[in-house]
């Protein structure tokens, strides 16, 4: 249970840190370590260099501008739910935070780390999803975006190059009339869920579904966008039918089975998740009309 | 070859130069190098909470953090809790997981400890509900909770009424 040898490097900027990076050989880059660390401790993970990206401030900062919440890598979850600009700007990712981890873990951990290590059922990742988030990425040849659609790639794998690494990440979130919801199912509070859904309403005039975007993880290997689903809302009541009918779509989503969880049981989650975020998602929008 | 640095960390107070490898973890550090034992040994990767520190003010996990990584920063163990020479008078925290039955067999006590003093700093009138979930990052296998519950929050009383009197 300890990390196997390797050497450690420190660097300051990012240019440094991708100049390692293209340099080096088998070498992982360490966020907040909470999830490398114990898979170096467990020697799931052998690097031989270890790139800390903990000195690099450059990529830790919060930024509203232009209808759009850009996050360097390195912020930290604790940063993030805490954080004015997030409240305002997006306060659905602070209620996905709340089922992240524990408050040791988010002191430490970094919404970076939690996009690239890629877990199929981390909450963060869900809310990339949700929002196709921009990714930011950046290597010793130059920088290039992609959206979060295609930044996952496959259980736990992001399409970053060996020599690439994720700098930021940019959210739309200019839409003010979004009313949003995040639920999830874990045996444990702060546990990995077993399904998650989160959803973003906006509402028209008469009160019906304008748009509606939703994220259900942890069914397969990346989070699902359910187009037919997030249609088939639109332009109706936020009534219990009208979730009825959703969740009952999303039954339907394709779903793994593990040792522990049957794919039967990950697609009753996702009807009974599905439902309860539109509704808490429409309820909350009712609550800020009265505000 | 290992790869080693040169490490100086204040650890409760007192400045310490060493010279340690890198891949040594911070929990390591303190019980083998600095012979701080206070501070427990659980899981090792990140899920019992027994070896949580306050590194900077703020509780991590010490087993999830290298010792390399503490350079220049200020770290805090359960030792530096009781006051006094040379045993140390216990802290109204600590006292109050006495009182209350806080710990029985006190493996994941300095952990508990160590969260719950950050999280007294910050929520110092907390409910029980925040208290529990302030605690979900240590597991107790001993108490079934309820006697640090109670610690907790007779602890965050008597803090209160501390201030109070100080003012």
């Amino acid at each position: 249970m300890k990390p196997a040898p390797f050497t450690y490097h420190d660097p300051r900027s990012v240019t440094e840190a991708v100049t390692l990076l293209a340099e080096k050989e088998n070498a992982r880059l360490l966020a907040g370590g909470q999830s490398l660390m114990p898979m170096m401790n467990f020697r799931y993970a052998m690097p031989d260099h270890l790139i800390d990206l903990n000195h690099v401030s450059e990529l830790s900062y919060i930024r509203a501008e232009n209808g759009a919440l850009k996050i360097g890598a390195m912020t930290r979850q604790r940063d993030i739910e805490f954080s004015e600009v997030i409240r305002e700007n997006c306060p659905l990712l602070q209620a996905a935070l709340a089922h992240v981890g524990h408050r040791q873990t988010r002191n430490r951990g970094t919404l970076g780390g939690s996009l690239c290590h890629q877990d199929p059922s981390a909450e963060l990742v869900n809310v990339a999803a949700l929002f196709n988030a921009t990714m930011h990425v950046v290597s010793q040849r130059g920088a290039r975006d992609l959206p979060y659609a295609d930044f996952a790639v496959g259980y736990m794998t992001t399409a970053l190059e060996a020599d690439e690494m994720l700098a930021s990440i940019t959210l739309k979130t200019s839409n003010k009339t979004n009313t949003y919801a995040f639920a999830e199912f874990a045996r444990r509070h702060g546990d990995f869920a077993i399904v998650a859904c989160s959803a973003l309403l906006t509402m028209n005039a008469r009160g019906e579904i304008a748009e509606a975007s939703l994220a259900l993880s942890g069914l397969s290997h990346a989070p699902v966008r359910p187009a037919a689903i997030e249609q088939a809302l639109r332009g109706h009541k936020p009534d219990p039918e009208t979730f009825k009918a959703a969740a009952a779509e999303a039954e339907k989503l394709e779903a793994n089975a593990d040792a522990y969880v049957t794919a039967a049981y990950r697609k009753h989650l996702a009807r009974v998740l599905t439902y309860r975020a539109l509704e808490q998602a429409a309820a909350r929008a009712v609550e800020n009309a009265h505000v | 070859m290992s790869d080693t640095r040169k490490l100086s960390i204040t650890v409760n107070g007192t400045t310490h130069n060493a010279t340690v490898e890198t891949r040594m973890t911070l929990v390591d550090f303190l019980r083998h190098e600095l012979l701080l034992t206070g501070t427990h040994v659980g899981c090792e990767h990140g899920v019992c909470g027994a070896c949580t520190v306050l590194v900077k003010g703020v509780s991590v996990r010490a087993c999830l953090m290298l010792a390399v990584q503490c350079h220049g920063a200020t770290v805090h163990t359960v030792e530096s809790l009781a006051q006094g020479e040379p045993q140390g008078k216990l802290n109204v925290l600590q006292q109050a997981f006495q009182d209350h039955h806080g710990l029985q067999c006190g493996f994941c006590t300095p952990g508990m400890l160590m969260t719950l003093t950050e999280f007294l700093r910050d929520h110092p009138d907390p409910s029980e509900a925040e208290v529990r979930e302030a605690l979900s990052g240590n597991l107790c296998r001993c108490t079934g909770y309820q006697g640090i519950v109670d610690a907790a929050l007779a602890a965050a009383r008597k803090m209160r009424e501390e201030v109070d009197e100080s003012k």
